[in-house]
C-alpha cells in the first residue's frame, strides 16, 4: 500500500463506522474539492452507493459554476440530495465580525436541519492541515445541545475506537478526511480522476484554492490550470490554502469563535 | 515531477512527548519555520499575536491555536502538523505536557510510529517526563529519540548535556527503552534542528532532522496470521458483502475462513471493489475490504475471520495492562464495555494484580486503580472473546474500556500465567478453544430454522406477562419453533425451591433465571421468561450474560389496571399487609429505560399485543432464506 492507499483505507474505515453506528446521519457537500473526495470515498466504502442523504447548505451566494456542478453530479452520482437555504443575515448575531457573521448562516442552517431531522451525526470533510483549530479535532467529535464544540473536553480517541454514544439532544461530527493534506487531496484527485468545479484551475493568472461564498472568497495568483500544475505549485507555495477565505482572518480568534459555536 | 515519486514518499508519524513547558510546541513550530512549512501570512500572524502579548516571536503559537492555550501559555489539546522534506513526509503530533491532559496525550501518542522524548537541559527529568516515558513504554515503544532542549539556557554546555544524558539514560533503562539517539538543541533559536548548531561545535552527531531520516514507519503486519474483524454487512444490491479491515495477514479468493465465535467455516467467493475494472484476487493488512462468501452463514459485526488453520485465541479470561483515564477509579467486580477492534463485550474486573508507580516504577498491590495509573488486572468476559496476545499481534491485543458514554481505559492483552490464578480448566484457554467448536449455535439455528434468544418479559404483577408468554409459546410451537416459557411456576417449584422473597433471595432467583435462560438460548431455543424482575440492575445482569441474544420486553400496564385485574388476589393481600415487599405496593418497580419492545396491555387488547410481539419475533429471529 502506498501513502494514498493508506489514507484512503483509513477514511473508508471511518465512513463505515459512521454508517454502522448511526441511522440518522447526513454528509455535508459544500461542492468543494474536499467534499467531492469525501463522496468519492463513500462510493468506494459502500460499493458505488452513497447510503445517506447529502446536504448542501445554500447561502445563495455560491459561484454559478458551483450550482451547475451540483446539478450535474447529483444526477450522475445518484445522490439523495437535500438543499437547505441558509437563513438571512438579519437573523444572525450582529455583534459578530462581518465575514464571520456571514459564514454563520451556514451553521444556522445546519443546526435547524439537525433539529428537524433529529440527526445523530453529520459527516464533514474538514482537514487538520487546512486550519489550526481544525488540527485540534477528533475524528468523532461530540457537539453539545447547541452544536457547540469544547476543544478542551474532547473524549480520548485512540486505536480507532471512537466515542459513538450520544447524550440526548447532542450530535457527533464525523471527520473522515481529518488526516489528509491539501497535497494528498490533489494527488488523489489526479489518481482517481475526480471531477471538480472548474474555478480551481487558473484563468487569467488567478485561481481559487478554497471555495466559499462569492463575496467573502478571493482567488490567489496562479498559473496552474491543470491538476498536475496545481500539484507542482503546492510543493513550493508559501501561501496558505485558506488565504482567500476572509472569515478566517478578521480577528485572531475569528475561526475559533465560528467553530466553537458549531461551524464546520 | 511525477505523481509516483510524490505519493510513494512514506509518511512517518512522530509524537513529541515530555514535561510541560520543556518546549515541545516551540520545537515543532520552529521546525515548521526552518523547513519552510510556515506560510507567509502565518508568520505575520504569529508576529502580531506574540507582539500583542508583549512576547518575542512565539513559535508554539503555530500549534497552540486556541485563545485559552495562548493565554495560559500551555498546550491543552493534541494537534498534528504535516512536514515534508525531500525524501520523507512527517506527521508531527504535539501533545500537552500538563498532567491534567493525559487523555489528550494518549489520544495523540497512540497512533505514532516513533517517539521523541524532549527534556529541558536546565530542569532535567521531571514528573511528566517520567509519566510520558512510561506511557510510551506502555504503548509498545521500545526505543525513543531523546532531545535535550533549551541548551541556550545552559550556555550550550557539553558538561550539562552529559549530565542530563546520564540522567535520562538511567530512567529509560529501568523501563527497557533504548534511546536511538540523544541530541542537544535549542528549539527557540533553531540550534540542532534542521541546521547544525554553531554554538555547539563539540557535538558532532546528527541534527534532529537528519536523525529522523533513519526512522521507518511501523511495518504492516503482513506476515502474521489473518485477522479480519467484521465491521458490517451490506446488502445494497443482490450481493451480501462482508466488510472489515484486515488487521493482520492476508487473504485471497478461495481461502477457507473460520468466523469466531460461531466458528462457522466457509470460503471466500470474491473480493468486491468499486471503481476498478480488474477483479481483485487478494488483499492484505491495512486494507478495508469487502468479501462475499460461498455459504450463507450467520454473521454480524464483531465476528472475527481467521484462516481455519490459524485462528485467534478464544477465551473468557485474560490478563491486561491497563492505563486508567477516568476520575472514578477501576474497582474489583465492576463491569465495563470492552471494545477490541469491532468486537464488543461486557467484561468484569475479576482480579486486580498490581498497580505500577509511574514515577519510580515500583509495584504495589491495590484494590483500585486511580486516574492516570497503570495497573495489571484479570478481566472476565461474559461471552467468549477472540483476541491475540499483544506482544504477538498488537492490533488484536489492545482494547479500550467504556463506562457509559466514556472511554475510561486503554489496555493490552496478556495471556500468560492464567493457570496460576486458579482458574479452572473449563475457564482456561486451551479448554475453551476446543469445546463448542463441533456444534455451533449457527448449526443449531439452521437445524431449527430460526434463531434463538431470550424474550425477557418484565412488568407489574397482573400486567399480562404470563398470558402473553404462554400464548406466544403455543402459537410458535405449532409453527414448529423450539420455544419454552420460564415462569414462577416452573422455576420456584424446583430450581429455586430453596429461596424465599427477601431482596437477597429475589436477586438470587433472577440470577438463576438469567443463567438458565442463557443456557436455553445457547441450546437453540427461543426462551420466554415471565418474571416481574423489578430491578434494572438484575435485568442488566441477565442481559450481560448473552447481550446479543437478549431482548427486553416491557409489558406495560398501569398499577390501577393491575390492581383491578388482580388475577391471583395478591394485591388484596399486599394491601392488607399480608405480603411484605410487594412490587408496586411496598417495593418499587423500575421501568425499563430502553427496552427492545414495549407492549401496553391497557391500551391494546391481548391479541393486539400478541400480534406486535409476533412481528417482532419474525423480524429478529427468522433466518434469511438461502439463495
Amino acid at each position: 500500500m502506498d501513502h494514498l492507499d493508506c489514507i484512503e483505507a483509513h477514511s473508508i474505515y471511518i465512513l463505515r463506522e459512521a454508517f454502522n453506528k448511526f441511522n440518522r446521519l447526513v454528509m455535508l457537500w459544500s461542492l468543494g474539492k474536499d467534499s467531492n473526495v469525501m463522496l468519492w470515498l463513500a462510493k468506494k466504502a459502500f460499493f458505488g452507493h452513497v447510503p445517506c442523504p447529502v446536504l448542501f447548505c445554500d447561502t445563495g451566494k455560491k459561484f454559478p459554476e458551483m450550482y451547475s456542478f451540483q446539478k450535474k453530479y447529483t444526477r450522475e452520482w445518484d445522490l439523495d440530495f437535500i438543499r437547505r437555504e441558509c437563513p438571512p443575515i438579519e437573523e444572525i448575531d450582529p455583534a459578530l465580525p462581518p465575514s464571520v457573521r456571514s459564514a454563520s448562516r451556514k451553521t444556522e442552517a445546519l443546526k435547524r436541519l439537525i433539529d428537524e431531522l433529529e440527526l445523530q451525526a453529520v459527516v464533514v470533510g474538514i482537514r487538520r492541515d487546512e486550519e489550526s483549530t481544525r488540527a485540534k479535532e477528533r475524528v468523532f467529535s461530540p457537539r453539545g445541545e447547541n452544536a457547540e464544540w469544547d476543544f478542551r473536553d474532547q473524549p480520548p480517541e485512540f486505536w480507532d475506537h471512537f466515542r459513538t454514544e450520544l447524550l440526548p439532544g447532542t450530535h457527533i461530527r464525523i471527520h473522515p478526511l481529518l488526516h489528509w493534506t491539501e497535497l494528498d487531496v490533489w494527488l488523489y484527485i489526479q489518481r482517481e480522476s475526480i471531477p471538480l468545479v472548474p474555478l480551481y484551475f487558473a484563468r487569467d493568472g488567478k485561481r481559487y484554492r478554497s471555495l466559499g461564498d462569492m463575496d467573502i472568497t478571493k482567488p490567489v495568483n496562479s498559473k496552474a490550470d491543470t491538476v498536475e500544475k496545481i500539484i507542482t505549485e503546492l510543493l513550493t507555495t508559501k501561501v496558505a490554502e485558506r488565504t482567500g477565505r476572509m472569515m478566517d482572518h478578521e480577528t485572531e480568534d475569528a475561526f475559533e469563535m465560528l467553530r466553537s459555536v458549531g461551524y464546520m | 515531477m511525477t505523481t509516483i515519486s510524490i505519493s510513494n514518499i512514506e509518511q512517518i508519524k512522530l509524537v513529541i512527548a515530555g514535561h510541560v513547558d520543556h518546549g515541545k510546541s516551540t520545537m515543532i513550530g520552529r521546525i515548521m519555520q526552518d523547513t519552510g512549512k510556515l506560510h507567509d501570512d502565518k508568520i505575520a500572524l504569529l508576529k502580531a499575536i506574540s507582539k500583542r502579548r508583549g512576547m518575542p516571536l512565539e513559535w508554539a503559537f503555530a500549534l497552540d491555536a486556541m485563545r485559552a492555550e495562548r493565554e495560559q501559555g500551555i498546550t491543552i489539546q493534541t494537534t498534528q502538523v504535516f512536514i515534508r522534506t525531500a525524501t520523507k513526509s512527517y506527521v508531527i503530533i504535539d501533545v500537552p505536557g500538563h498532567k491534567e491532559f493525559i487523555n489528550n496525550m494518549i489520544s495523540g501518542a497512540a497512533s505514532a510510529d516513533a517517539a521523541i522524548l524532549l527534556v529541558d537541559a536546565k530542569e532535567g527529568v521531571q514528573d511528566q517526563t517520567r509519566v510520558h516515558g512510561y506511557i510510551l513504554h506502555w504503548l509498545g515503544f521500545d526505543s525513543v529519540l531523546v532531545v535535550i532542549n533549551k541548551m541556550d539556557l545552559v550556555n550550550y554546555s557539553k558538561n550539562r548535556f552529559d549530565e542530563i544524558t546520564i540522567q535520562v539514560n538511567k530512567h529509560l533503562e529501568k523501563m527497557g527503552i533504548i534511546p536511538t539517539d540523544i541530541l542537544p538543541v535549542s528549539a527557540l533559536y533553531g540550534d540542532g534542528l534542521v541546521h547544525k548548531s554553531q554554538n555547539m561545535p563539540w557535538f558532532t552527531g546528527h541534527t534532529l532532522m537528519s536523525s529522523l531520516e533513519t526512522v521507518l514507519p511501523k511495518p504492516m503486519p503482513m506476515e502474521l496470521p489473518l485477522r479480519l474483524p467484521i465491521q458490517d454487512i451490506y446488502t445494497f444490491d443482490e450481493r451480501r458483502i462482508i466488510v472489515g479491515r484486515i488487521e493482520s495477514g492476508k487473504l485471497k479468493v478461495g481461502d477457507t475462513l473460520m468466523f469466531a465465535p460461531s466458528n462457522a467455516i466457509t470460503k471466500i467467493r470474491s473480493i468486491e471493489a468499486w471503481g476498478t475494472n480488474l477483479p481483485v484476487l487478494a488483499a492484505s493488512s491495512g486494507q478495508c475490504v469487502g468479501i462475499t462468501l460461498e455459504d450463507h452463514i450467520f454473521l454480524e459485526r464483531g465476528f472475527l475471520a481467521s484462516h481455519n488453520t490459524d485462528p485467534a485465541l478464544q477465551t473468557y479470561f485474560f490478563r491486561a495492562r491497563i492505563f486508567w483515564l477516568a476520575d472514578t477509579p477501576l474497582e474489583l467486580g465492576r463491569r465495563y464495555k470492552l471494545k477490541l477492534t469491532t468486537i464488543e463485550r461486557i467484561v468484569e474486573v475479576y482480579k486486580i494484580e498490581k498497580v505500577i508507580d509511574v514515577f519510580d516504577l515500583s509495584e504495589h498491590s491495590t484494590s483500585r486503580i486511580e486516574r492516570n495509573m497503570i495497573g495489571e488486572v484479570v478481566l472476565h468476559a461474559r461471552a467468549v472473546l477472540s483476541l491475540d496476545e499483544f506482544t504477538f499481534n498488537p492490533r488484536l491485543g489492545r482494547f479500550v474500556l467504556f463506562d457509559g458514554y466514556d472511554i475510561v481505559a486503554g489496555g493490552l492483552v496478556f495471556t500468560d500465567k492464567l493457570q496460576e490464578l486458579g482458574l479452572t480448566s473449563s475457564q482456561s484457554l486451551q479448554q475453551i478453544s476446543t469445546v463448542g467448536s463441533y456444534v455451533t449455535i449457527d448449526n443449531r439455528w439452521r437445524a431449527n430454522g430460526h434463531k434463538s434468544g431470550i424474550l425477557w418479559l418484565t412488568g407489574l404483577s397482573g400486567s399480562g406477562k404470563s398470558t402473553l408468554a404462554l400464548a406466544l409459546e403455543n402459537i410458535l410451537f405449532r409453527k414448529g419453533w423450539q420455544v419454552f416459557v420460564l415462569d414462577g411456576d416452573n422455576i420456584r417449584s424446583g430450581l429455586s425451591a430453596d429461596l424465599g422473597y427477601s431482596p437477597a433471595d429475589r436477586y438470587e432467583n433472577i440470577r438463576r433465571v438469567g443463567e438458565i435462560a442463557s443456557l436455553f438460548a445457547n441450546a437453540g431455543v427461543l426462551v420466554i421468561t415471565s418474571f416481574i424482575s423489578p430491578y434494572r440492575s438484575d435485568r442488566a445482569r441477565a442481559r450481560a450474560l448473552i447481550p446479543t441474544l437478549f431482548h427486553e420486553i416491557y409489558v406495560n400496564a398501569s398499577l390501577d389496571t393491575c390492581k383491578k385485574r388482580d388475577p391471583k388476589g395478591l394485591y388484596k393481600k399486599a394491601n392488607k399487609g399480608e405480603i411484605i415487599e410487594f412490587t408496586g405496593i411496598s417495593s418499587p418497580y423500575e421501568i425499563p429505560a430502553s427496552p427492545e419492545l414495549e407492549v401496553n396491555t391497557c391500551k391494546q387488547s391481548i391479541n393486539q399485543s400478541i400480534e406486535k410481539m409476533l412481528s417482532y419475533i419474525q423480524e429478529k429471529f427468522s433466518i434469511e432464506s438461502d439463495k
